[in-house]
Order: C-alpha cells, then sequence, then structure tokens
C-alpha cells in the first residue's frame, strides 16, 4: 500500500467507488431513486421556504402527537420500499422458471433480506409505535408522554437506522443472510463485505430506540392516567399499548445482545457463533428468536386494539367482552415467551422438548380466538357502517384466522419437519401479518386520521385500497401454501419445476394487486389533502367515538385537553356525550407547562447514524466522533435549565370558547350522514 | 396524592423534601424499568457464559487464568463504593444544604470506582499475557463480554458521577439534581448486584 493509500484509507475506511452499485442496473437504479427521491424532497423544501417550518415545527419538536406523525411518516417510506422488494421478488420467481430471470441471486439475497428487515423494523414497528404515541395519551388523558425528550430521542434512533439500510441501497451491498442474519453465514468467513454489519447496526440503532419507547409508553400508562381512569377503564387500544411496551422493555434487549456479540465476532474475531473454537450459532438462534417471538405480538397487539375500537365504534356499540379480552391480551403477552422453540424445531432439539413448546404455541390460540368472538359479537345487533377502516378489520378477521389455522399446522413438530423452510412458513407469516399487522395499522390511519388532520381520507380510493390489497393478498399468498405443501424452499432464485408454473403466475398477479393496493393508498392521501375542505371534521368526532382522544378538536392543542377530563366509564367520552358533559366550559383554567423544543434528539440520531456508518465501513474517526457527540449531547442537555414553556391560562381558555362556540353553531349529525360533507365532526348522541 | 401513595423502592426523600419526592416519582419508576431492561442484558450475557464455559478450544481455562486474589480485591472496592454511595444518598437526604458532605462522599465512590476499573483493566492485561484474549475460544469471547460489559458500565456510572459533582456545584440540591442522583444510586447498586452474580458466577465456579 502506498502512503498516499494509507491517508486515504485512515479518512475513508473502506469506502471506495467500488461501493457504487454498478454491479446490476437494477440496483443502480434503486439507488438512482432513492438519491432522486432525497435530492427532489431538498429541493422541493428549500423552493417553498419551508426549512424553518420544518425546523421548528417538527424536527425539533417532541410532542407526541408530531412524533406518532413523524413516525408514520418513516413507516410510509419503509413500506414504499418493502412492496416494490416484494413485488420484485414475486416477479422474479414468476419468470425465473426453469430460466435465471432478471436478479442475480446474490442481489436476490439482498432483497429478501432487506424486504424482511424493513417491514419487520421500519414500516411495522414505526407505524405502530407512531399509532399508539399519537392515541394512546389522548385516551388516558395525558397532555403528553411522560418522557417527551426521551420519545423525540426513540423517533431519531428509529430513524437512523432506517436511513441507514437507505443508505445501502446506495453504497455497497446489504446482507443475504435475510432479516433474521443468521450465523455462521453472517460471519466474516463467509460473508467478509458490509452487508451484515449494515443489517447489524441498522437493528441496533432501531432496538435501542425501541427499548425506550416501550419504558416510555409503560411509564406514560402508570403514571399519567387521568383522574377516574382505572385499569379496567382503559380502551382496550391503551391496554394493548401497555402489553406491547412491556414486551418491548422485555425483548428488545435480547436482539440487542444477538446482534452486538456478532458485531463482536465479525470486528474483533471473537469466537460467540463461529464454526471454530468454541462458537455455538444455536446461542444466536436462541437470543434471536427470545426476541423474535415476543416481537411477533409487539406487532400485533396493537393491532388488535385499533380493532377493538374500530368494532366498537363503527358498530356503535359498547366493546363485547372488554374485560375477556384484556385478559387475552395479557394471557397472549406472557405466552410469547415462551413458545421461541418453535421457530427452530428442526434445530436438533429432543422431541420432549419440541413437544413442549409445540403445545405452548397452541395455547395461544385460545386468547386469540377469544378475541375474535368478542370482536364479532361486538358487530352483532350493532349499528355497523362499513366504512373504510371497518372493512379492513372486516377483511382481517376472514383472513387472519386462516394465518392462524396453519399457525396451529405449524405448531405441530412432525408437520413443522415437513414444511419447514418452505414457502408455506412464508404464506403463514404473511397471513398473519399482512392481515393482522398491517390491516390493522391502515385501520388505524384511516381511522385517526381525521382527528390529526382535520379532515377525512377520501371513501372511495380507500374502499379501493381494500379491495386491492384483499384480493393483491389471497392471490399473493394462498398459492405459497399449496407450492410449499408441494416442496417449494423458501428464498428461491430459479425454479426448476415446471408444475410450480401457475401457482407462481398467480402469486406474480397478485403482488401487482398490492402494489396497486399501495398506490391507491397514495392516491387516497393525495386527493384527500386536495379536496381538504369538502371533508372537514375540525370538531373532533366524526365516528361518533367512544374514547377521550374524541373529547378534543381536530387536530387538538399542542396540550391536548383544555382541562384534564374526569373519567366516569369505560367509554368516557360516550359517556360524558351521554350526560351532556361533552362540551362544557369549566369554571376555571389552569396555566399549562409544555415542554419546549430541543435539537437534542435530532442531535443524537444524526450521531448515532455517523457512529453506525462509520462501523459498516471501518471509518473509526467517524464512528468514534460520532459515539462521543451523541454522549456528549446527553450530558449537554442535563445542564439545561429551561426546559418548559407556560401557556397561559387565558390563552387555553379562548381556545376552548372559540371551539365550543363553533359546536354550538353545528348540527350534531346522525350516522346515516357520516360520509358526507355536512359531518363537520360533531356527533349525534343516539340511545 | 399524599407522599406515602408515593413510595417506591430505593431512598425516599418524603420526609425531608415532599417537593422533590413527588417529582422523583415518575423518573425513578422509569429508572426502574430500565434496569429492568439491563439486567435482562446481563442474565443473557450470564446465559452465554454458562453455555459457553467449557468451550475452551484447547486453549486456557478459567482455572488457568482467573485471578481469586485480584477478583475477591476489585469485591470488596466495589461493595465499598456501594456503601459509600449510600452515605452520599443519606448526606442528600438528611444533611440539606451541606453540599460538602455530598460530595465528598461522591468523590470518594468514584475513586473507588476508578480503583474497581484499574485492577479489571490489570486483570485482563495479565490474562492476556497468558495469551488469555477474547479471541482465543468460545470460554474467553463470553467472559470478556460479559465482564467487559460490567466495566463499561461502571466507566459509565463514574461519568455520570463526575456530571453530577458537577451539577451540584452549579446548580445546587435542585429537585433534578437530587432526582438525579437517587436514580445514579440505583445504577451503582445494580451494579454491585451484577458483580456479586460475576464474581460467585464466573470467579468462584470457575477458579474453586
Amino acid at each position: 500500500m502506498t502512503e498516499t493509500a494509507g491517508i486515504w484509507h485512515l479518512i475513508l475506511g473502506n469506502l471506495g467507488y467500488d461501493a457504487l452499485p454498478t454491479y446490476s442496473p437494477v440496483a443502480a437504479t434503486g439507488a438512482s431513486v432513492v438519491l432522486l427521491g432525497a435530492l427532489t424532497l431538498a429541493v422541493l423544501i428549500t423552493w417553498l421556504g419551508k426549512w424553518k417550518y420544518l425546523w421548528s415545527g417538527w424536527l425539533t419538536s417532541v410532542d407526541h402527537k408530531r412524533i406518532g406523525i413523524m413516525y408514520v411518516i418513516v413507516s410510509l417510506v419503509m413500506l414504499s420500499r418493502g412492496v416494490i422488494e416484494g413485488v420484485m421478488m414475486r416477479t422474479q420467481q414468476a419468470v425465473a422458471i426453469q430460466s435465471p430471470g432478471y436478479l442475480s441471486p446474490d442481489h436476490f439475497g439482498q432483497l429478501f433480506s432487506t424486504h424482511g428487515t424493513i417491514m419487520i423494523f421500519f414500516m411495522a414497528m414505526p407505524f405502530l409505535t407512531g399509532l399508539i404515541n399519537y392515541a394512546m395519551p389522548l385516551q388516558i388523558g395525558a397532555r403528553d408522554v411522560r418522557f417527551p425528550l426521551l420519545n423525540a430521542i426513540s423517533l431519531w434512533l428509529t430513524a437512523a437506522g432506517a436511513a441507514l439500510v437507505m443508505v445501502s441501497l446506495v453504497l455497497g451491498k446489504f446482507s443475504t443472510g435475510g432479516w433474521s442474519g443468521y450465523p455462521p453465514y453472517t460471519e466474516m468467513s463467509y460473508q467478509p463485505g458490509v452487508g451484515p454489519d449494515y443489517w447489524i447496526w441498522a437493528l441496533t440503532l432501531s432496538s435501542i430506540g425501541t427499548t425506550l419507547t416501550g419504558l416510555n409508553f409503560a411509564v406514560t400508562i402508570y403514571k399519567e392516567r387521568a383522574p377516574g381512569m382505572t385499569f379496567f377503564r382503559m380502551p382496550l387500544f391503551t391496554w394493548t399499548a401497555l402489553c406491547a411496551s412491556i414486551l418491548m422493555v422485555f425483548a428488545m434487549p435480547p436482539l440487542t445482545v444477538a446482534t452486538l456479540l456478532l458485531a463482536l465476532d465479525r470486528y474483533l474475531d471473537m469466537h460467540f457463533f463461529t464454526n471454530a473454537l468454541g462458537g455455538n450459532m444455536m446461542n444466536f438462534a436462541n437470543l434471536f428468536w427470545l426476541f423474535g417471538h415476543p416481537e411477533v405480538y409487539i406487532l400485533i397487539l396493537p393491532a388488535f386494539g385499533v380493532f377493538s375500537s374500530v368494532f366498537a365504534t363503527f358498530s356503535s356499540k359498547r366493546l363485547y367482552g372488554y374485560t375477556s379480552l384484556v385478559y387475552a391480551t395479557m394471557c397472549i403477552a406472557v405466552l410469547s415467551f415462551t413458545v421461541w422453540l418453535h421457530h427452530f424445531f428442526t434445530m436438533g432439539q429432543s422431541p420432549t422438548i419440541n413437544a413442549a413448546f409445540g403445545a405452548a404455541t397452541m395455547l395461544i390460540g385460545i386468547p386469540t380466538g377469544v378475541k375474535i368472538y368478542d370482536w364479532m359479537l361486538t358487530m352483532y345487533r350493532g349499528r355497523v357502517r362499513f366504512t373504510v377502516p371497518l372493512l379492513f378489520s372486516l377483511s382481517f378477521i376472514l383472513l387472519f384466522v386462516i394465518g392462524g389455522l396453519t399457525g396451529i399446522i405449524l405448531a405441530t413438530p412432525p408437520a413443522d419437519f415437513m414444511v419447514h423452510n418452505t414457502v408455506f412458513l412464508v404464506a403463514h407469516f404473511h397471513n398473519v401479518l399482512i392481515p393482522g399487522l398491517l390491516f390493522g395499522m391502515i385501520a388505524g390511519y384511516q381511522y385517526w386520521f381525521p382527528k390529526a388532520f382535520g379532515f377525512r381520507l377520501n371513501e372511495k380510493w380507500g374502499r379501493i385500497a381494500v379491495a386491492l390489497w384483499t384480493s393483491g393478498f389471497i392471490l399473493a399468498f394462498m398459492p405459497l401454501y399449496i407450492l410449499g405443501m408441494e416442496g417449494m424452499p423458501r428464498r428461491t432464485q430459479e425454479i426448476l419445476q415446471l408444475q410450480f408454473t401457475p401457482y407462481l403466475l398467480v402469486a406474480g398477479a397478485g403482488a401487482l394487486l398490492l402494489l396497486g393496493g399501495l398506490i391507491s393508498l397514495f392516491v387516497q392521501l393525495w386527493i384527500s389533502v386536495r379536496e381538504r375542505h369538502e371533508n372537514p371534521a375540525p370538531l373532533g368526532d366524526p365516528w361518533g367515538g367512544r374514547s377521550l382522544e374524541w373529547a378534543t378538536p381536530s387536530p387538538p392543542p399542542e396540550y391536548n385537553f383544555f382541562t384534564l377530563p374526569t373519567v366516569q366509564d369505560r367509554d368516557a367520552f360516550m359517556w360524558m356525550k351521554e350526560h351532556d358533559l361533552a362540551y362544557q366550559a369549566a369554571p376555571h383554567y389552569q396555566d399549562i407547562l409544555m415542554p419546549r423544543n430541543s435539537a437534542t434528539p435530532l442531535v443524537i440520531g444524526v450521531a448515532g447514524f455517523f457512529c453506525a456508518f462509520g462501523l459498516v465501513w471501518h471509518i473509526w474517526w467517524m464512528a468514534g466522533a460520532g459515539f462521543v457527540l451523541a454522549w456528549a449531547a446527553v450530558i449537554a442537555r442535563s445542564f439545561v435549565r429551561n426546559t418548559t414553556r407556560r401557556i397561559p391560562a387565558r390563552e387555553v381558555q379562548q381556545a376552548h370558547r372559540d371551539w365550543l362556540h363553533d359546536i354550538a353553531g353545528s348540527r350534531p349529525i346522525p350516522r346515516d350522514e357520516e360520509l358526507t360533507t355536512r359531518n363537520l365532526g360533531l356527533a349525534e348522541i343516539t340511545p | 396524592m399524599t407522599a406515602n401513595a408515593l413510595e417506591h423502592p430505593g431512598i425516599n426523600l418524603g420526609s425531608t423534601d415532599s417537593l422533590t419526592h413527588a417529582e422523583a416519582e415518575s423518573p425513578v419508576f422509569g429508572f426502574w424499568v430500565f434496569l429492568m431492561s439491563d439486567a435482562v442484558i446481563f442474565a443473557l450475557l450470564f446465559a452465554i457464559y454458562g453455555t459457553t464455559m467449557h468451550a475452551v478450544a484447547g486453549g486456557p481455562t478459567s482455572h488457568d487464568v482467573l485471578d481469586l486474589k485480584s477478583s475477591f480485591l476489585e469485591t470488596i472496592v466495589l461493595l465499598t463504593s456501594s456503601f459509600t454511595f449510600g452515605m452520599a444518598s443519606l448526606a442528600m437526604k438528611y444533611d440539606d444544604g451541606n453540599r460538602r458532605l455530598l460530595v465528598g462522599w461522591l468523590a470518594v465512590t468514584l475513586a473507588l470506582g476508578l480503583g474497581f476499573l484499574a485492577l479489571e483493566l490489570h486483570d485482563f492485561y495479565s490474562m492476556a499475557s497468558m495469551g488469555a484474549v477474547p479471541q482465543r475460544s468460545g470460554f474467553l469471547s463470553a467472559f470478556f463480554a460479559l465482564v467487559s460489559t460490567h466495566g463499561l458500565h461502571v466507566t459509565a456510572g463514574s461519568l455520570w458521577i463526575l456530571v453530577m459533582m458537577t451539577q451540584v456545584g452549579v446548580f445546587g440540591l435542585q429537585p433534578a439534581v437530587k432526582t438525579r442522583i437517587m436514580r445514579l444510586g440505583l445504577f451503582w447498586h445494580f451494579l454491585d448486584i451484577v458483580w456479586v452474580g460475576i464474581f460467585s458466577v464466573v470467579y468462584l465456579q470457575g477458579i474453586l
């Protein structure tokens, strides 16, 4: 090595021109789209002169509502990339029958790794964290989460992880080790490139962010409930948020340990999971799934909470079997820690151990079944309106049951041996995660959108989205059950069996419909924003809501409630409406202390990103500087005294008076007119 | 709510400073939750150590490289530092306004913490000179991961003590400063408990 090369290596580590994605036109196109997208966004913001607004209104905000919205934005961006990757893989398998197709094996391996990593960590997790962030503090009658600054730090750590995955599209290659990154294949001896390092550090950033989020939500729910909000008066969504948060606190550390020990193997040549010198990859499998199985319930429980809200609201009925739903949620949360081994039945345990874990897995079907019946009985003799959130929820019930049943098949170890590592498994987990998690998240997004922005989403395009997502899902994944039974292995880049062709073509067509579903969501958003003056709902209660988030104007003020509500009933807001207490001026108002904006969380996120990027490319000065900067920001922040802002009582009173004035001048809307332009967000009370 | 309704495990300020006591409630509870999460990390590192402690791959075993005398000395130093932190907490609770006593006990704790780190680094150095480096075997990888994670925590705790000594000087005993010292105390005692586990599982089990 010459002297100049040595200096460059010191500055840029392993980063060089060969990191650019010149290995395939497809990858180069992907990289260009990311770069162009980022560039267009930056130009657009500059052209609109919105940098200052973005900085003071959003990037430095610690308001749980804005943080929630930013989480959902991150999630939708990552969802787009994840869906496109899914469509690319389905297309590849549809055309690569006894031919190489258009994706090289290496590129195909990157795609299934990024697709899984993105969908779990950077689509699903930010989506549910965003919805909980938005709705939960409102539902318990709080002014914010308990630790607003920490909340923003979690957001920016997660965003830094997502950014790292996006950068991997432009510089270098991602891991080909799948979303679970099993060693020894992800060790230095098999993948010496930067791929697994991208995976390791993106996950580490996001898992630290998620642990802190779980802590924050749990403390908020334990300590910040409004007077009268006992545990058994909490909306079910809040219950699921609590259970998911507890799971986050306990289940994210195993992931952090797994990724960091793998990093020690890769960076310092240690032997935790290597083949030689006493390493043991089974430790990784156990660590990963100790996280991975509770993670499944972190994903699904908040979606169950959304469905509970949606079924009750759009049936104009109290949620059926509330207590059983709470207990079912808690049972699922506890059981989720007892089943991780079913992810590797075939990896050499004794039949007795497999049987125990198989039985534990089947047990989870019981509380889940209880929930399905409770939701159906909530609709029974209710006043059901087939709005977009309800349609997504109905689609969920029908399809999720199938996914649950195939789960019971997989929980039987002998059956699992037959179909393990086939596309049967792929069909199963997409069957629970798309209709379960994703439909729940989309339903929640449609349901709370008017609360967050003060206008409703377009109904027609919402229905188109329901139709495309549902039919696309059925076509794309039902054939995979059959293919799996026929023995088609998952993650196959080229297919040799001609008889698979019809199924793969149907699955490919289904994937295109799913892409259509994604596009129709964006069309819906675009049209709704353009026509926002035709669907306004500023008064705050467009759906005849039952819980406290609907007791505020839309969008709610920064401090959420003009005066903190006193809760008398499980359906707190419905009770207030029925007793004519929902829209009353308070006898007196108080000054409200709210946290000030802070740039610290953003600094920590950016520093975390550069620390991780430096580690990926062995740019040691950058990694060190990022690490030191992140901690320096924490310490510096602890010396800041003036962290709160006082909102005078007078201002609160005026805002409340204005809102009540608008309410008094509006006509309460019966449920038949819910979807018309007359619905300004004041609901008629029907006994 | 009354002061009694707000009790939490650890030192409570209810009887001497009810304002800070009320403010401490949620942050201290949140910090207990954090410690639970941190405890999971240590539990897993213990489990990894347990499954690989015999995977020496023909290299040095725990009998060859671990030093009972030195680790016992480390235990004494760290346990003493927990005692001195307890004295700092009591000074904060009862000798309000006497910052010097509080800062003094914090300084003693810091010195003991740094002493512990010095002893531990010396251990690592002598192990390395015997060829017992983390790259040698699964056992040594697990040993260094577990013990250094604890060591890194002590390092972070020492830095935190330094920051809090500064804050006591700059801001005095404001509620925010007091609740931070309460949380630092929990952190420091937690590290002690983890060390007791390390001393028993790694050193006693490995040598005796």
